[in-house]
């Protein structure tokens, strides 16, 4: 990969991270992410705070990302057993800036998931990502969710990886 | 008048009537007989910073602004435009020194009072402004920063109505140095497609853990936490109680295992967190003494303010409440609390510890959403399977456990107890 990093290039990473999620392969999907990866989604009245002086919904460090996988491959993670089905769309993708290495990266994101027994839950927001560039491919830093809702409300539940 | 519950101290069988879960006739009554008669939690002093700081928020189905007037004091008034019932203030959050209605431009002070009618002169009779105020509930008083509105003029004090509760209050405001907790930025709010009462069992029902919560508990032994084998009877790893604190509340009263942000160090917290952890607890000790710290950082405690506010002080403090909109659905409203004085640092880490069990992204909380949720599902064959079975533990003497029954038949037992003043 050169210095000119394409859209396309970052689109194609972003849609095959969706497709991992969306088939469950949680294993595979800890390998797109670096040693240092973490993982938020900050809260619905304050989705510009600092995890560490706001409380988040969901602020992972990589080794409670690792075990947040064990955990949703649990049949015991009642939550998402069974599994919730889950679709999501990917858009309005844009390159933000370019750092050495880290490429920031957002876009926007429809997930619809399904569970037995009830109405679709539709989770509409935006993706931040920080990637690393790392041989030929990336590598997820930092992966930022930002739910779009101003309560979470009905969307009741971050339980799988959104 | 009507009972819910069967309650047979001789055969020691409790039952309760699964329409107490299902019927919006019985949400009406809920409405009238509890929420307009308990005192109801609406928010925290240190939501409010300064003068005309003000929050937004829905108590008991009431829109409502909570917030302070020019000199600081502190209102609840009902968010509704006194001229034809708009809502008055819109934004969630913010600093403002009058509210001005934007359908017709009644304008009121932040103190309440009705400042400026648009074209005023157009009204031939009396119109009194000073009368036409926005309205509050009847009853608005604070326990050290706690802030309740109950809309029963003639109710009891707050500080009546909380009676035991407050040693448990205490507990919790006594882990700041000066006395001052702090709700911290950022709120969770989510649904759950049951019965608001369901929240309330759940919040203390500690027999469920182990069942409900093996992940989370299994999450917690591989960070390192060691996790004891339940002995003698028990399901979980340590003893706790079950204590009844009158006027339909209570709490568990747990010996700790899971780490305390103030202040028992566990492994999830890093060896870097070893010394300021034992700062936080040497200045703990020299303030209240050797005894009273290892009460308040080596126990953790769910604790029940009757009817719908909990306060979670364990694996790190939430205060957490929840309004039924249906008799099958539920908002609840969780927050983070913390001592004022506390550094970045250990706050990050309360946090941490915070978002590791609690919340909609917990290892935790999820899998009681869906446990509530599957019994709320359930209980469409409620007519023909009437009753639930909640006799766990009644023959038992003395000191009753957290992972029985007992405290939630507390709650019941009032619960019942109020809706027979229908």
């Amino acid at each position: 990969m050169g210095n000119d990093i394409t859209r396309s290039q970052v689109e194609d990473f972003l849609y095959r991270e969706a497709a991992l999620l969306d088939e469950w392969k949680l294993e595979e999907w800890l390998g797109l992410l670096t040693d240092d990866a973490t993982y938020y989604v900050p809260p619905n009245d304050h989705p510009e705070g600092d995890h560490r002086t706001t409380l988040f919904i969901l602020a992972d460090d990589i080794v409670r990302i690792r075990e947040r996988v064990k955990r949703l491959m649990s049949p015991d993670c009642h939550a998402e057993y069974p599994h919730s089905r889950t679709r999501r769309l990917i858009s309005n993708v844009r390159i933000l800036s370019v750092d050495g290495d880290l490429v920031t990266v957002a876009a926007n994101f429809i997930c619809d998931r399904f569970r037995r027994y009830e109405r679709i839950r539709e989770y509409v927001g935006g993706y931040r990502f920080i990637l690393k560039r790392v041989g030929d491919g990336f590598r997820i830093k930092e992966r930022r969710v930002v739910i779009d809702a101003h309560e979470l409300g009905a969307l009741g539940a971050v339980s799988f990886i959104l | 008048m009507r009972s819910y519950i069967v309650d047979d101290p001789v055969k020691k069988r409790f039952l309760l009537d699964r329409e107490a879960l299902v019927s919006e006739a019985v949400l009406k009554d809920e409405m009238a007989c509890i929420f307009s008669k308990c005192w109801i939690y609406v928010g925290h002093s240190s939501e409010l910073k300064k003068p005309n700081d003000f929050v937004t928020r829905r108590v008991a189905g009431r829109p409502i602004i909570f917030n302070r007037d020019m000199r600081g004091d502190i209102h609840c008034l009902f968010n509704t435009c006194r001229h034809r019932a708009a809502i008055v203030c819109t934004e969630r959050e913010g600093s403002r020194r009058s509210f001005r209605c934007i359908y017709h431009g009644w304008a009121y002070r932040n103190d309440g009072a009705l400042g400026g009618v648009p074209g005023e002169e157009a009204y031939a009779g009396e119109l009194d402004k000073s009368e036409l105020g926005l309205r509050r509930p009847a009853r608005f008083e604070s326990y050290r920063d706690f802030w309740f509105m109950n809309l029963d003029a003639n109710a009891p004090s707050l500080l009546d109505y909380l009676g035991k509760a407050t040693e448990y209050l205490d507990l919790v405001v006594d882990q700041s140095p000066s006395g001052q907790m702090q709700v911290v930025t950022g709120v969770q709010e989510y649904d759950v497609a049951g019965n608001w009462k369901l929240m309330v069992e759940n919040s203390v029902d500690d027999y469920h853990l182990p069942t409900t919560h093996s992940t989370w508990l299994n999450y917690m032994a591989n960070s390192g936490v060691k996790i004891e084998r339940p002995t003698e009877g028990r399901v979980l790893p340590t003893k706790g109680l079950a204590i009844d604190l009158g006027n339909g509340h209570f709490t568990t009263d747990n010996v700790n295992f899971r780490g305390r942000p103030v202040a028992a160090w566990i492994p999830i917290y890093g060896e870097d967190a070893k010394p300021e952890m034992a700062e936080i607890r040497r200045e703990l000790v020299e303030r209240v003494g050797p005894d009273r710290a290892n009460r308040i950082a080596d126990t953790n405690r769910n604790l029940v303010i009757f009817p719908n506010l909990v306060i979670n002080d364990g694996s790190s403090v939430t205060i957490r409440t929840f309004f039924p909109d249906g008799a099958g659905k539920m908002h609840v409203t969780a927050w983070a609390l913390g001592p004022i004085e506390e550094t970045e640092s250990a706050r990050a880490r309360r946090l941490d510890a915070f978002l590791t069990f609690y919340g909609p992204g917990g290892f935790a909380t999820p899998d009681d959403v869906e446990a509530l949720e599957l019994v709320q599902q359930g209980l469409a064959n409620w007519e023909d399977d009437r009753w639930s079975e909640m006799s766990r533990g009644m023959g038992r003497e003395g000191e009753q456990l957290n992972s029985d029954e007992h405290h939630l038949r507390i709650f019941w037992r009032k619960w019942n107890q109020m809706m027979e003043s229908v």
